[in-house]
C-alpha cells in the first residue's frame, strides 16, 4: 500500500514538451473509443453519484444500529447484511464512499496547491528555490506515509481532514517534480522565448504556454494519487486510528475482520469497493496516458510525412524516374552489395503497413563510396539500417532483396532480416559508423573496452592482443594521447574524439562494407572537415566499400564517388557524383542542390539543419 | 569514494537532525495537556502539575528537544509514558522481527521484479501483457486487504496456515519459515507487480539507447549485450525503484504486523499512535528514518560502483 505512493511518483511520466498542445477533444475522445477507458469513466461515475445520492439512496442514517438485529445476513430491509452493532452495511457502504472520495479530493488538491505552484516557480525561475525546494522534496519523499500519518494522528488527534490534509502535503513533491521537469523542457523553447521576447509578464507565459503542457500529466497524476490516498487513510482507519464517528471503507474493513469467523462477507464489500475506486482510478490514468501517446505517436507521423506530401507536386514524374532507375540496377552482376527493389514498411494499430522505404535498388564495390542524399524522413537511415539488419522490431521486408557479396541477407520474400546471416557478418564485414557520438558509447565502460571486446570476440584474438589493436587504431584516426583516450570513459573525452572513436571502432575488424549514417553532422565545423578527411583516408588506405548516408550535398561532393537521391521513400535519381551535381535531371535533385546554393533563398522546408548546410562551400 | 560515502552519511546526519526537531515540535505543541491525557478526566489540577513536572513538561520546548537529543545520542529515547518500558528496549526487540520480515520480502520483490521485469522488457508479447495487467491489479489492491483475503481464506476457511504468527527462536525454523509465509507473501505482492512494471520500462528504455545498436552493429552477442550493458545501466533505475518500495514498506508492514498480530514495531506504534506515548512515537520515527538514511546511503553507494559517471564528480 504505502509502497504504491513512491513509486506513483516514480511512475510519473516524463512530460514532453508536445503532450500540452494536444488538443483536449481529441484525448477525449480517444478515451472514450478505448473500452479501458469507458470502464473506468462508468465506474468512478456510478461510485460518484452513489456517494452525492448518499443521503437519498441509503436506507439508515450512517450509525443507525439496531442491536436486536446484528450480523444479520442479507434480507429485504438490510439489502447487504448488518454488522456487529447492527448497522446497514449497505447505508455504511454509501456514506463511507462519500467520505472516501472527498477525502482523495482534499488530499489531491492540498498537493496541487503546494507542488503546481513550487515546481512552476522552481522549474521557470530556477536558482535559490529549486535547491532549497529540492532538499525539502528529498526529504518529503523518503519519509514512508503512513509513519506520518501515525505522527499526526498522535500530535492531532483522529481526523479524517486533518490526515488527508498532511497526506497532501507529504505527496506533494510528485507534483513538484512532474511540473518541475515540464517547465524545464519549454522554459527555454523558442515559443517561450519568443513571447518572453514580445513582452508578455512571466506570468501570462506560465499562464499561457507552460500551464498547457503540465494540465495533461497532473490529471493523469491526481487518479494515481487520488488511488494512493484512498488505500492510506483506509489503512489508518483498518488500524483503528480514524474517526470512530464516521463510516469508511476502512473500519468497515476493520469491523469484518473482527468478526471474520462469523460473516466473512463483511469484509467483501468495502474491499469490493475499495478495488473497485483504486482500480477505476488506475484504470482511468493509464487510459489518459495512452490516449496522449497516441496523440504523440499520430503527430510524430505526420511531421514526417508532411514535407515528402507536399514535394510530389508531379506523382507521374516520380514514377517514372523509379522505373528508369531500377532498370539500371537490376543486373546479375556480383556486387559488394547490392539492394534490389527492397521496400521497409510499419504496420499501423488500423492492420494498414506504412512504406517508409519503397522500390530502392542500387549497389556498391568494394573500393567505393555511394552517398545516399536525401531530406529527413526520406528513408535513407531506414535503408541503411536494413543493410545491417538493426531495424527496430516492429520493422518489416515488404519487399525486395539484399545480397552482401553474393549472398542474400534478405531473400525474395523475405519479411524480416535474417538475423542468423547478418550476426556472422556485422562487425566483421559489415560495419557501421552513428551519427550522435556520444550516445553510441555505453557511458559505464572504458573506450578501450568498448573497442577491445569486438575485436576479442569476432576476430577471437587475445585481449592483449585487441589492445595493442585498439591503441594503433587510435593513433591511426588522428588521436594524439591514445593511451589516455584508451583508458578514459566516454564522457570524458570531446564529442569529435569520440567520434574518432566510433570510426576506429568500425574499421577495427577490417570489415569490407562501412556504413556511415550522417556521420559528421553533430560535430563543429571544423571537426567535420577532419573526419571527413580521415574517412577518406582510411577507405583509400583499406580499399573498402562506404554507404554515406547525408543530407548534405557538401559531403557528398567532397567523399563520394556516386550519390543516389532519396525522396519520400523511394529512390529519384543515381549516378556519379559529377553527373549528379552539374546535370541533375530531377526537378528534385535541383531543387535539393538549389536549396544550398549561396546567394538564393534558403529552402528551408527541404533542409533540416539550414545551418549545417550554408556552412558548406556551393557546389556546382 | 569514501570522500562520497563521507557527504553522504554527512548529509544523512542533518536530515535526522531536521526530522526530529519537526517531529518533536510537532507532537509536543499540539497534542493539548499530555498529563492530562495520561492521568484521566479524573485527575486534580495539584496532579496534573506534578505530572508534568514528573515529565519535564513544564520545562521550554527548546530545553526540552535538546535534553532528549542528548539522550538520544547516548542511546536512551526515554520511557513510555503508559508501561514505562524504556522506548530503547521496546525497539531492540521489536526491530528484528519487523526487519526480518522487510528483508525476507524485499529480497524476494528483486529477484521476482527483475525477473519477470527484464523478461518483459525483452521478450515483450505474452509475459509484457501480463505485466501490464498485473501492474493494474496490484495499484488497485492495497497490500493490508490483500493480507486481510489470505488470512480469510488461507489460514482461517482452508486452514492451511497459522492465522496468526508469534516468531520465537524457540519454535524451530520450520514454524517459523510455516509463520512468516502469509505475511511477507502480503507485503511482497504489491511490490513484485509494481516493480516488475518499472524495471520493464527501465530496460526497454536502455535497450531503445543509440549505443545498444552500435554494439550489436559490431558483432556482440545479445546476451552479451543484455548482460553486460543494459542491465548494468538499467541497475541505478531499478535500484531506485526497490529502494522507493522499501521505504513503503516500512509504512505498510505495520498494518501486516497488526493483521497477523505480529510483535514487531507495527504493534507498537498503533498503540502508541492510539495512546498518544510521545516518546514511543518519537522512537518510532527515529528508528524509520535511521532505516531510511542507511537504505539510501546503500543505494547511492551501489549506484556510484555502477555508474564511473558518479564516481567521478
Amino acid at each position: 500500500m504505502s509502497d504504491s505512493i513512491d513509486t506513483a511518483a516514480v511512475a510519473a511520466p516524463v512530460p514532453t514538451g508536445q503532450s500540452g498542445t494536444v488538443v483536449r477533444s481529441t484525448v477525449m475522445r480517444r478515451l472514450l473509443r478505448n473500452p479501458l477507458g469507458i470502464a473506468s469513466l462508468v465506474i468512478l461515475g456510478s461510485i460518484a453519484l452513489l456517494a452525492i445520492f448518499a443521503p437519498v439512496l441509503a436506507p439508515f442514517e450512517e450509525n443507525f444500529a439496531n442491536i436486536t438485529k446484528t450480523l444479520a445476513p442479507a434480507d429485504s430491509v438490510n439489502i447487504l447484511g448488518t454488522d456487529s452493532a447492527g448497522r446497514d452495511t449497505w447505508s455504511r457502504l454509501l456514506f463511507g464512499a462519500q467520505l472516501t472520495l472527498l477525502s482523495a479530493l482534499l488530499c489531491a488538491g492540498v498537493a496541487i496547491a503546494i507542488g503546481l505552484p513550487a515546481g512552476l516557480i522552481a522549474g521557470y525561475y530556477a536558482g535559490k528555490f529549486e535547491a532549497v525546494s529540492n532538499w525539502v522534496v528529498s526529504i518529503l519523499m523518503s519519509l514512508p506515509g503512513l509513519i506520518v500519518l501515525l505522527t499526526i494522528r498522535a500530535a492531532f488527534g483522529p481526523s479524517v481532514w486533518i490526515s488527508m490534509i498532511a497526506f497532501g502535503v507529504l505527496i506533494s513533491p510528485s507534483y513538484f517534480r512532474l511540473t518541475r521537469t515540464a517547465v524545464q523542457s519549454v522554459r527555454n523553447e523558442l515559443y517561450v522565448d519568443a513571447a518572453r521576447v514580445s513582452g508578455l509578464s512571466d506570468l501570462s507565459i506560465i499562464a499561457r504556454h507552460i500551464f498547457s503542457v503540465v494540465r495533461a500529466p497532473i490529471i493523469i497524476q491526481t487518479a494515481a494519487i487520488a488511488g494512493v490516498a484512498i488505500a492510506i487513510q483506509s489503512g489508518l482507519e483498518f488500524l483503528g486510528l480514524g474517526d470512530p464517528t464516521k463510516a469508511t471503507w476502512g473500519v468497515m474493513l476493520s469491523e469484518g475482520f473482527k468478526n471474520v469467523y462469523m460473516t466473512p462477507t463483511l469484509l467483501l464489500w468495502p474491499a469490493l469497493a475499495m478495488a473497485l475506486t483504486i482500480g477505476g482510478l488506475v484504470l482511468l490514468g493509464n487510459a489518459i496516458r495512452d490516449a496522449l501517446e497516441d496523440g504523440e505517436k499520430i503527430k510524430h507521423r505526420k511531421k514526417k510525412t508532411v514535407p515528402a506530401e507536399s514535394t510530389t507536386a508531379d506523382p507521374a514524374k516520380a514514377g517514372q524516374s523509379r522505373k528508369s532507375v531500377a532498370a539500371v540496377e537490376v543486373g546479375t552482376e556480383h556486387h559488394l552489395i547490392k539492394v534490389t527493389n527492397l521496400g521497409v514498411g510499419y504496420p499501423q494499430a488500423d492492420g494498414s503497413v506504412k512504406k517508409v522505404v519503397d522500390d530502392v535498388s542500387f549497389h556498391v564495390d568494394r573500393g567505393e563510396i555511394l552517398g545516399i542524399v536525401g531530406e529527413s524522413g526520406s528513408g535513407k537511415s531506414q535503408t541503411a539500417f536494413s543493410i545491417l539488419g538493426l531495424l527496430p522490431d516492429n520493422a518489416r521486408i515488404v519487399g525486395g532483396s539484399i545480397q552482401f557479396d553474393g549472398n542474400y541477407t534478405v531473400a525474395p520474400g523475405d519479411d524480416r532480416v535474417s538475423q542468423e546471416r547478418l550476426s556472422k557478418l556485422r562487425g566483421k564485414r559489415i560495419s557501421y559508423i552513428p551519427q550522435e557520438p556520444m550516445s553510441n558509447l555505453d557511458p559505464a565502460f572504458t573506450i578501450g573496452y568498448q573497442l577491445v571486446t569486438p575485436m576479442v570476440r569476432v576476430l577471437g584474438i587475445s585481449k592483449a592482443e585487441a589492445r595493442k589493436r585498439a591503441l594503433k587504431l587510435l593513433t591511426d584516426v588522428g588521436i594524439v594521447n591514445p593511451e589516455r583516450t584508451f583508458e578514459a570513459y566516454p564522457h570524458e573525452v570531446s564529442g569529435g574524439m569520440a567520434q574518432r572513436v566510433l570510426i576506429a571502432g568500425a574499421i577495427s575488424c577490417e570489415p569490407d562494407l562501412v556504413i556511415a549514417d550522417e556521420p559528421t553532422t553533430a560535430l563543429d565545423v571544423t571537426v567535420q572537415a577532419d573526419v571527413l578527411d580521415l574517412l577518406r583516408e582510411l577507405q583509400q588506405r583499406l580499399n573498402i566499400g562506404v554507404i554515406l548516408v547525408t543530407h548534405n550535398f557538401g559531403v557528398v561532393a567532397d567523399l563520394c564517388d556516386r550519390v543516389a537521391v532519396m525522396q519520400n521513400g523511394r529512390l529519384v535519381e543515381e549516378g556519379t557524383v559529377r553527373d549528379i551535381l552539374r546535370n541533375p535531371k530531377e526537378q528534385y535533385t535541383q531543387t535539393l542542390l538549389g536549396s544550398m546554393l549561396e546567394g538564393k533563398t534558403p529552402m528551408t522546408m527541404l533542409v533540416s539543419r539550414p545551418g549545417s548546410a550554408a556552412q558548406k562551400e556551393p557546389v556546382a | 569514494m569514501i570522500k562520497f560515502i563521507a557527504k553522504r552519511l554527512g548529509s544523512g546526519l542533518v536530515v535526522l537532525f531536521v526530522v526530529s526537531a519537526l517531529t518533536f515540535t510537532l507532537l509536543y505543541t499540539s497534542s493539548g495537556s499530555i498529563a492530562r491525557n495520561i492521568l484521566g478526566d479524573q485527575a486534580t489540577p495539584e496532579q496534573v502539575a506534578l505530572k508534568e513536572q514528573e515529565l519535564g513538561l513544564d520545562q521550554p520546548l527548546v530545553t526540552r528537544y535538546f535534553a532528549w537529543l542528548g539522550d538520544a545520542v547516548s542511546g536512551n529515547l526515554g520511557a513510555s509514558w503508559f508501561t514505562s518500558e524504556p522506548v530503547a528496549n521496546s525497539l531492540a526487540t521489536r526491530i528484528p522481527v519487523t526487519m526480518t520480515m522487510v528483508f525476507t520480502a524485499m529480497i524476494l520483490i528483486a529477484i521476482c521484479a527483475a525477473l519477470i521485469g527484464v523478461a518483459a522488457a525483452v521478450k515483450r508479447g505474452w509475459v509484457d501483457r501480463v505485466v501490464q495487467i498485473g501492474a493494474i491489479v496490484g495499484d488497485s489492491i492495497p497490500g493490508y486487504v490483500i493480507g486481510v483475503f489470505l488470512v480469510t481464506i488461507l489460514a482461517i476457511q482452508l486452514g492451511l496456515f497459522p492465522a496468526t504468527s508469534t516468531i520465537s527462536p524457540e519454535v524451530g525454523p520450520e514454524a517459523w519459515v510455516y509463520s512468516m509465509t502469509l505475511p511477507v507473501i502480503a507485503l511482497l505482492i504489491n511490490g513484485v507487480t509494481g516493480g516488475a512494471q518499472q524495471i520493464r520500462s527501465a530496460v526497454i528504455k536502455q535497450l531503445e539507447r543509440d549505443y545498444v545498436r552500435t554494439l550489436r552493429s559490431r558483432g556482440i552477442g545479445e546476451r552479451e549485450i543484455l548482460f553486460k550493458h543494459v542491465l548494468r545501466s538499467a541497475a541505478p533505475a531499478g535500484l531506485t525503484v526497490l529502494s522507493l518500495q522499501l521505504i513503503g514498506m516500512l509504512g505498510g508492514v505495520v498494518i501486516i504486523e497488526q493483521i497477523f498480530a505480529l510483535p514487531g514495531m507495527g504493534p507498537l506504534a498503533v498503540t502508541a499512535t492510539g495512546q498518544s506515548d510521545l516518546p514511543v512515537v518519537m522512537g518510532v520515527v527515529m528508528y524509520t528514518v535511521v532505516v531510511v538514511i542507511v537504505v539510501n546511503l546503500l543505494v547511492d553507494i551501489l549506484n556510484g560502483w555502477l555508474n564511473p559517471k558518479v564516481r567521478v564528480s
